[in-house]
């Protein structure tokens, strides 16, 4: 098999295939950093969710899919951002209303679409990574070089919204700019991840490389950095299996980056029973104050 | 008389019920003002108004002279919140969070200079966290958490520090040093306007203290004995809205 991979990954389709995925899997957990802080960990999936409704228009109006998924998920982003910001009860509702909608719709409108055919909603769904044009290549790499000059260039103000939102407004950051910008950034990264992973895979990636950096990690930027890490990894993990395998791309990173999740517990636990082991109870306590005296 | 540096004016603020009714408050430069009240009555409503963080139904608010909506000077605030953020999914150093108390000071999207960082330092070592930098602030205890929003407003180099509770859950120890460390602020000219519970060790420092009952300041001027004595007529100012008996320093319970 592995002179197989060799033979498979110096295709050029595979390699663009490649690219594409590496190019994902630095940025989807880059930005989805910043939602699973703020404890919103599932919004990329609605967000993909809508994004379906873009490609919908994109097919039925016959401009590029790609342009309009972006331009409606980022209004549906900027949608969810409002009902977050008003911190209504009712805006579990109106969240799930607007998802549903959005799947719904783009279900609806592939189907008007002249030549539709529900191998197309599936590329779109699940990804296709496979023909991916050196055309899609270059938009995947500029919107991904966008979408890293936000996540990494701007964290210490992203941190600090996500981190502590009034406190952010009381240091006079432009919180709600802010915000928005990162509204639309969950859109583009959404965007992007739709070629390699698919809509409904999105979230994965941007979360399941967190949650395994998380394990390991004792800061926010440390998190970041090895969650870009394992999100490289599980993309070029997944490419290999599947070409290996001839399994579908999406699912196989994704897949990928489970597995990586599960090995850095694993190994986790294990490096702390060890240390445990090691040095005995390691309380970190301060001196002891005078009680008799106070 | 020194200038005002906040300054709350019939302020009124109603989430599903009234909570401030006609509050009026006025903290000037050198100040060391206590809020006290009991539970529930207010306290961290007011000063949230008076950071603009709470919408006011009625009423006008200033910071050092200007109108809140014109207000752009926020680098010469510092705000502890009650507790710490929601955010918090993902782990987060005490550095980190000391360190996002000097954005206000960097501008947007200003770089991290040399004296940034000393100034970081110097707020970690006034709370005595200089060796837990690195460590997630979820691993430390809920007063060294609190240490860490102190040293996180400290970072910015403020001249108005508002406070919501700094000492809950502080020990003995870090409360004297808690003292100290404001002590120092205000010498060098800090004003500061806090929400406590008991006054302890910051007692000496305080000037001033109002009492929030009823959706009023019930009184302002000296600290209040606990109930029972607090009839001293030559320091008690009591409100005219007040109640005839004046709350203790608990309010009314
Ligand atoms: N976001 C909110 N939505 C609705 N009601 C609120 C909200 N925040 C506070 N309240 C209500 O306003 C009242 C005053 O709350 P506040 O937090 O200002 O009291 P406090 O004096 O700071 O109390 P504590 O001593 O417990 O900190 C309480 O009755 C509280 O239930
Ligand atoms: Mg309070």
């Amino acid at each position: 098999m592995n002179v197989n991979l060799i033979e498979i990954m110096s295709l050029p389709f595979m390699q663009r295939a490649l690219l594409g995925a590496l190019i994902t899997g630095l940025i989807a957990p880059s930005l989805g950093i910043y939602l699973v802080q703020r404890r919103m960990s599932l919004i990329g999936d609605g967000i993909g969710h809508i994004a379906l409704t873009g490609v919908g228009v994109g097919l039925l109006t016959g401009t590029s899919p790609v342009l309009t998924a972006i331009i409606v998920s980022a209004l549906g982003a900027v949608a969810v951002e409002l009902i977050r910001e008003r911190g209504r009860t009712s805006g579990d509702i109106a969240l799930a209303i607007l998802f549903y909608g959005g799947i719904a719709g783009g279900v609806f409108l592939v189907g008007l679409a002249p030549g539709k055919g529900s191998a197309n909603l599936t590329s779109y769904l699940f990804g296709s990574l496979l023909t991916t044009s050196a055309t899609d290549l270059t938009t995947i790499a500029i919107l991904g070089g966008c979408v890293l000059a936000v996540t990494v260039g701007l964290r210490p103000w992203l941190f600090a919204i996500c981190q502590d939102e009034e406190y952010a407004k009381v240091s006079g950051l432009p919180v709600r700019a802010l915000n928005l910008l990162l509204a639309v950034m969950t859109a583009v990264t959404v965007t992007v991840a739709m070629r390699s992973v698919g809509l409904l895979l999105v979230s994965a990636l941007m979360v399941v490389p967190v949650a395994a950096a998380q394990l390991v990690s004792r800061g926010f930027g440390g998190t970041m950095t090895l969650a870009m890490l394992g999100g490289v990894i599980s993309a070029g993990a997944g490419i290999g299996v599947s070409a290996g395998y001839d399994t579908a791309p999406g699912a196989t990173i994704v897949l990928a980056a489970i597995a990586l999740f599960i090995l850095v517990a694993a190994v986790g636990t294990a490096l702390r029973r060890r240390r445990r082991a090691d040095t005995g109870p390691a309380a970190v306590c301060e001196p002891p104050e005078c009680v008799l005296d106070s | 008389m020194n200038p005002p540096v906040l300054e709350i004016r019939h302020g009124a603020v109603a989430y599903d019920r009234p909570v401030l009714r006609d509050v009026n408050l006025t903290v000037r430069s050198g100040e060391v003002v206590a809020v006290l009240g009991a539970n529930g009555s207010g306290k961290s409503t007011m000063i949230r108004a008076g950071l603009g963080l709470v919408p006011l139904a009625e009423g006008q608010v200033e910071l050092f002279g200007a109108p809140l909506r014109r207000f752009r000077d926020w680098q010469r605030i510092g705000y502890v919140p009650q507790r710490l953020g929601a955010g918090g999914g993902v782990p987060a150093t005490v550095g980190e969070v000391v360190s996002s108390g000097r954005l206000a000071r960097r501008g947007f999207p200003g770089l991290l200079r040399a004296g940034d960082r000393q100034a970081v330092a110097r707020a970690l070592a006034a709370v005595d966290l200089t060796d837990r930098t690195h460590d997630p602030v979820a691993s430390l205890s809920g007063g060294q958490q609190q240490r860490t929003l102190i040293a996180r407003a400290l970072a910015g180099e403020p001249d108005l520090l508002v406070l919501d509770e700094p000492t809950a859950g502080v020990d003995a120890k870090s409360q004297e040093a808690f003292a100290q460390a404001l002590r120092d602020f205000v010498r060098h000219g800090g004003t500061v306007l806090l929400v406590a519970h008991e006054l302890g060790p910051l007692q000496p420092i305080i000037t001033r203290a109002v009492v929030v009952h009823d959706g009023v300041i019930a009184h302002d001027g000296a600290v209040p004995h606990p109930a029972g004595h607090h009839a001293e007529p030559g320091h008690d100012h009591v409100h005219p809205h007040a109640p005839q008996d004046p709350p203790s320093i608990w309010g009314r319970e």
